[in-house]
């Protein structure tokens, strides 16, 4: 089987500069210090395949969280290298065994005080980046525009809201952010739980049937990242992901109004067999007459790197092989196969999908 | 110490014959039926092995199938299968039930007594345990395994169309199951306070006793909200009632609030066993006793509590309030205290001692090096931030493998070299243990360090596959290169315990010249000690000279076993002063049958075959009653026994001085958890919603409280009873028995009259569907209780029963006064609570 990850164009971490500025000042003097000596240690983490990974954080809180753990990691191969030490050297015969008090005042200061002088400090640390990177939202404080997700066995459904004379609209399995703002996510679930995660922005916020949980983040650098389902959903967990694409502000809004818009009719043969074989039963396309919503959204389809919510390329070959029976590439999927339709329709129906642009 | 007499080699042959016919294994089929605890626990041994090898096998498998990217070999579902299995396996199969088989194996002869107070009750809990754990295993090879993982998080736990019968065998094979870890639990608590050799007292304790004193204690409080879990869960699954469906006002956040609060104390009840056998062994290798005995029973003191307060960690991901959180954060951050004291307490000891470094030692301290690395990335994950990147990542897979493998897997195979000897008298094989060690040890640190770094360029965990190219590729090829190295490790440890050793010449008795008791037991015979000895130090071959000669000379308590009973001494709690010669039940039939026919009830149940379950829940009962009947509270021809040195004591006690009465009490602390957690999901859905009753009308005030008041008056008269009874009336004993059966009943009637004649509807929304299980739990025991003053009356009525000899009367009192504490608070919470608000 044949699948691939989000083209990680203008996403690779090794061509991009510095990282973005990060919003609290407070984080900005021991960055300066890791950012010199970690490049050494981390080589062999960080790679250049940064597109899902938390270690090439491209958002304030996954860069909060990375410095959290470069300071965790040196502090705990320090306390490893000594407790194994000292294992190692009580291992050897020695001509005078310690005495009992000595012994007693190692579990002492060892067991007891270190430990707690150094979680106490690590707990500190950590208690105040909590609100520092994850803002709360309380119901006085004036609520950020929400984007809604909500997590669909196996795909994402993308609610962006009315905003600024736009109209609010639909979109799935991609989403797009405006670099330097913070953009605040409501949270749902349609069937079981599933949990948003964008490991290159930040942490996971689970979305749970009957309840709404919110996020925000903060994007610090534009790119092309992959974000896939955290939280075990079913048969085909391990093909639910989305891309990310953060932007420009400027290119941002521009992409929202022609979004808004929605997509104008092609009057193509593939355009009257998507709507014929009653595909539009299931997949909405603003701008045809059904908006039909229990399917993903496919307006602006070919505008997306991936098929069957980041499981395939987005390919007009692709886009065959899953409508003739998604089950096969995405095992459990609820779309029904359609391999009793001609060869030709299923092609010219993928040539206009992969064409709405 | 009083002198007695030195007995002739001919007497002491005769005893020695006595005891040997006495204790004896049968033979042919009948071997099965054995209850010695020798036999018990090496099954339970062999078994908790034998599926951890399974479970092995299908990590292998999973491991084959991640080693590519888009990798085909296992199918999504077979996948999804093999690493819920995995994991449940491991954990119910494996990591718990071995620790009940090493403690039913070394806890009596370490304790200086002859056997643990309830046999046959091992024997119940192995055969239920190994019937359990062959329906939950044999369902991957139907394709009806669990896939919902090993947490069953619902609602796709509860979607029958996703899971099919897979959920059923998970959730009732593994309630079977825990049905018997908590039997084993009982077993261990009243054998641990009660059957230690005079003089041992509780700070005299081997550490090992101490930690599965505490890791027994853990599994009465942690099981429990897993089984009412699984009641509601059931209660779901089979008759639609939403506990768990957001659409009629349950929510599935509850199910992961009582699968935690089980789950996590499950962690240390993993561990700290383990880490018992460690404080055995690195003093025999330190040669000297271990430094610091209160801290560390402190420490593990400490981090059983703590293990109680930390299982929101497991949810940082949830939406719960950062400032619960930052709570949880805390108290996880807190637990690494305690730990670490328990490290520092080996290194300690090893410091002050000359340490002899052998392949148990060599197995310990890998094990460490391993386990502190764990412990390392627990304190990370147990940062809130921290976790919001590593949650359900490969980076947990990684530490959660060096936490139970560092610290569970390892000291267990420690501990497979250092007590090999004394199941066969001879160690196993230096040179084949060094070569596992080495694979184990390598292979380990390739497969899993890896993925702390898949997970933090993040990889999600429990994907069937991955794509290639975002940076995986190579970590998981290696993982599972170091996957096969681990297995090929662990192949070699079989091999050195299953390879035959019968021309090996027998080794010495004690051949790491260890300080503790069970060095005195002798493979071949199964009396255990030969005569109880009085105990004046922890270390006591070490520190009480001549004692393994004079035990064996039979110059302690109980050398003999004239009348033909298996006896040992019951000792206070704290002092460990004899009070009692138990008798304890031999070789029987009715464990098997009591543990096949319940299987029985739990396996129909799982397919709907409601004739057989019913079959199957009399035959129990009826297994169990005769059980009872025939093998407890028997009254003695004599009152008191010469248990030698010039001491006699008596045969039968009741009330706290007895095993039994301290088993109710052990058992009705584990069912009132259980009870406690319906009770807390009654109130959960309270804070959830603005009107948890969601207009529903309640099961009024008016039945509630007749059946609390009938409930009270029932329990007034079993009082009665017993006050009859202490003045030996026979016959008001029986009257305020019928009239106490009969108010129970009336009292069952009320109690269910409310939600029926109010009509509440249990799938209509959960309030009624919570209302109608509290009453159901309250009334089902209510009927338990009328079973049990039936038994009594029987009993009286049969002359087994008396003003002395009062034991089945004065439990069932006990039984009685929770009862009625459950009743008062279920039915006063459901009449009066929600008018309340």
């Amino acid at each position: 089987m044949f699948r691939v990850g989000i083209s990680a164009e203008g996403a690779d971490p090794c061509r991009r500069g510095n990282a973005g500025h990060i919003a609290s000042g407070d984080l900005k003097g021991a960055r300066a210090i890791f950012r010199r000596i970690f490049p050494i240690l981390l080589v062999p983490l960080t790679g250049c395949s940064g597109v899902q990974s938390a270690l090439a954080p491209a958002g304030e809180e996954a860069a909060g969280i990375y410095q959290l753990l470069l300071v965790m990691v040196v502090g705990g191969v320090l306390v490893w290298l000594a407790v194994v030490g000292l294992l190692l050297h009580a291992a050897r015969r020695r001509k005078v065994p310690w005495t009992e008090e000595q012994a007693g005042r190692l579990i002492l200061f060892g067991g007891v005080a270190f430990p707690v002088a150094v979680l106490l400090a690590l707990l500190a640390y950590a208690v105040w980046l909590m609100p520092v990177i994850r803002p709360w939202f309380t119901q006085q404080a004036p609520q950020p525009e929400m984007i809604e997700v909500t997590g669909e066995q196996f795909w994402w459904r993308i609610r962006y809201p009315a905003v600024d004379g736009m109209p609010a609209f639909e979109t799935a399995n991609e989403l797009r952010l405006p670099v330097g703002e913070r953009v605040a996510f409501s949270l749902e679930a349609a069937d079981v739980i599933h949990s948003f995660w964008i490991p290159v922005l930040g942490g996971k916020m689970d979305m749970i049937p009957g309840r709404t949980n919110t996020s925000s983040l903060l994007p610090t650098k534009t790119g092309v990242f992959r974000a896939p389902c955290a939280e075990f959903c079913g048969t085909s967990h391990a093909l639910m992901a989305f891309s990310v694409i953060v932007m420009e502000p400027a290119d941002y809004l521009a992409w929202r109004r022609a979004q808004a818009a929605g997509n104008g009719t092609r009057g193509s043969e593939g355009e009257r067999l998507f709507a014929f074989h009653g595909c539009a039963g299931c997949h909405g396309i603003r701008g045809m007459t059904q908006a039909a919503s229990l399917g993903p959204d496919l307006t602006f389809f070919g505008q997306r790197q991936t098929v069957g919510a980041g499981t395939l390329a987005n390919t007009v070959e692709n886009v065959t092989r899953f409508i003739r029976n998604p089950d096969a590439v995405k095992p459990g999927a609820k779309m029904p196969a359609f391999d009793m339709l001609p060869a030709a329709d299923i092609a010219a129906i993928a040539d206009y999908l992969v064409g709405l642009k | 110490m009083t002198e007695r007499a030195e007995l002739s080699v001919e007497e002491r042959k005769a005893q020695e014959a006595e005891l040997r016919e006495v204790w004896q294994t049968p033979s042919g089929w009948r071997y099965w039926t054995s209850v010695n605890n020798t036999e018990i626990g090496l099954w339970y041994g062999s078994a908790a092995f034998l599926f951890m090898l399974f479970a092995g096998v299908l990590a292998l498998l999973v491991r084959v199938q991640l080693a590519v990217p888009d990798n085909d070999f296992l199918s999504a579902d077979t996948f999804n299968q093999a690493f819920t299995l995995h994991g449940t396996v491991m954990m119910f199969l494996f990591a718990v039930p071995i620790f009940e088989a090493v403690a039913i194996f070394l806890l009596p002869s370490m304790l200086g007594a002859r056997e643990l107070p309830f046999p046959r009750l091992s024997a119940f809990g192995f055969w239920s345990f190994a019937l359990g754990g062959v329906f939950v295993c044999g369902s991957i090879f139907f394709g009806a395994a669990p896939n919902t993982g090993w947490f069953m998080y619902p609602p796709l736990a509860t979607d029958k169309q996703y899971s099919g019968i897979g959920a059923d065998i998970w959730l009732l094979g593994l309630s079977f199951i825990e049905v018997a870890s908590i039997a084993a639990a009982v077993e261990l608590i009243v054998g641990i306070m009660k059957c230690r050799a005079p003089g041992m007292r509780i700070n005299m304790m081997p550490l090992f006793a101490w930690y599965l004193l505490i890791v027994a204690g853990m599994i009465l409080f942690a099981f429990p909200p897993l089984i009412a879990g699984d009641i509601l869960f059931e209660m779901e699954r089979m008759f639609g009632w939403p506990f768990f469906d957001a659409t009629r006002g349950g929510d599935p956040l509850l199910w992961q609030h009582l699968f935690w609060i089980f789950g996590h104390p499950e962690v240390y009840i993993i561990f700290l066993p383990a880490i018992a056998l460690m404080a055995m062994i690195v003093p025999t290798f330190a040669q000297r006793p271990i430094v610091g005995y209160s801290w560390i029973v402190l420490a593990a003191v400490g981090t059983g509590f703590l293990s109680f307060g930390l299982w929101v960690h497991h949810m940082f991901t949830t939406g719960l309030p950062q400032i619960s959180l930052a709570f949880f954060s805390a108290a996880s951050e807190a637990v690494a205290i305690p730990t670490g004291v328990q490290i520092f307490v080996f290194i300690a000891t090893m410091l002050a001692g000359r340490v002899i470094f052998s392949v148990p030692m060599l197995f310990g301290a890998g094990g460490l090096a391993i386990f502190i690395i764990g412990g390392l990335t627990g304190v990370m994950v147990a940062l809130v931030p921290f976790d919001w990147q590593a949650h359900d990542t490969y980076f947990i897979v990684a530490h959660l493998h060096y936490v139970l493998i560092g610290g569970m897997l390892f000291p267990v195979v420690a501990g497979v070299y250092y007590y090999y000897p004394l199941l066969n008298a001879r160690k196993l094989s230096d040179r084949l243990g060094k070569i596992a060690f080495w694979l184990m040890f390598s292979g380990f640190n390739v497969a899993f360090f890896p993925m702390h770094l898949a997970g933090l360029r993040g990889m999600p965990r429990r994907v069937f596959t991955y794509p290639a190219d975002i940076g995986w590729d190579w970590f998981n090829l290696i993982s599972t290169v170091g996957a096969f190295i681990f297995a090929a490790g662990v192949a070699i440890v079989v091999i050195d315990v299953l390879r035959p050793k019968h021309r090996e010449p027998k080794g010495e008795q004690n051949p790491w010249n260890a300080g503790t008791l069970e060095w005195i037991s002798e493979p071949e015979e199964k009396w255990g000690v030969r005569s109880i000895p009085i105990i004046k130090s922890r270390y006591p071959i070490w520190d009480q000279p001549n004692i393994i000669e004079d035990i064996k000379a039979g110059r302690f308590y109980l050398p003999d076993a004239k009348d033909g009973a298996r006896e040992t001494l019951v000792t206070s709690v704290l002092d460990a002063e004899p009070i009692q010669c138990l008798r304890v039940g031999g070789t029987s039939v009715l464990s098997i049958l009591a543990a096949f026919s319940l299987g029985g009830v739990f396996i129909a149940l799982t397919f709907h075959w409601w004739i057989v379950t019913t079959v199957c829940a009399v035959m129990t009962l009826a297994a169990i009653i005769a059980w009872l009947w025939t093998g407890t509270a028997v009254i003695p021809k004599e009152e008191i026994r010469d248990v030698g040195l010039g001491k006699t004591l008596p045969l039968y006690t009741s009330g706290p001085q007895s095993v039994g009465w301290w088993a109710m009490f052990i058992t009705m602390a584990g069912d009132g958890t259980a009870y406690a957690s319906l009770m807390f999901g009654y109130f959960f859905y309270w804070t959830i919603h603005d009107d948890f009753t969601a207009g529903h009308a309640g099961p009024g005030t008016l039945w509630p409280l007749a059946a609390v008041g009938l409930f009270t008056l029932a329990w007034l008269a079993m009082l009665a009873a017993r006050k009859a009874n202490e003045g030996d009336r026979d016959a008001r004993t029986r009257l305020w028995l019928t009239l106490s059966a009969l108010l129970t009943f009336a009292a069952g009637c009320a109690g269910l009259a409310g939600p029926y004649l109010t009509g509440m509807d249990p799938t209509a929304h959960v309030y009624p569907a919570i209302v109608w299980v509290v009453t159901l739990w309250t009334v089902v025991h209510g009927g338990v209780g009328v079973i049990m003053q039936a038994y009594c009356l029987a009993r009286s009525l049969a002359g087994r029963m008396s003003a002395r000899h009062d034991m089945d009367l004065r439990n069932v009192v006990l039984y009685w006064h929770f009862l009625v504490i459950t009743a008062i608070t279920s039915f006063g919470v459901l009449g009066l609570f929600p008018g309340l608000r």
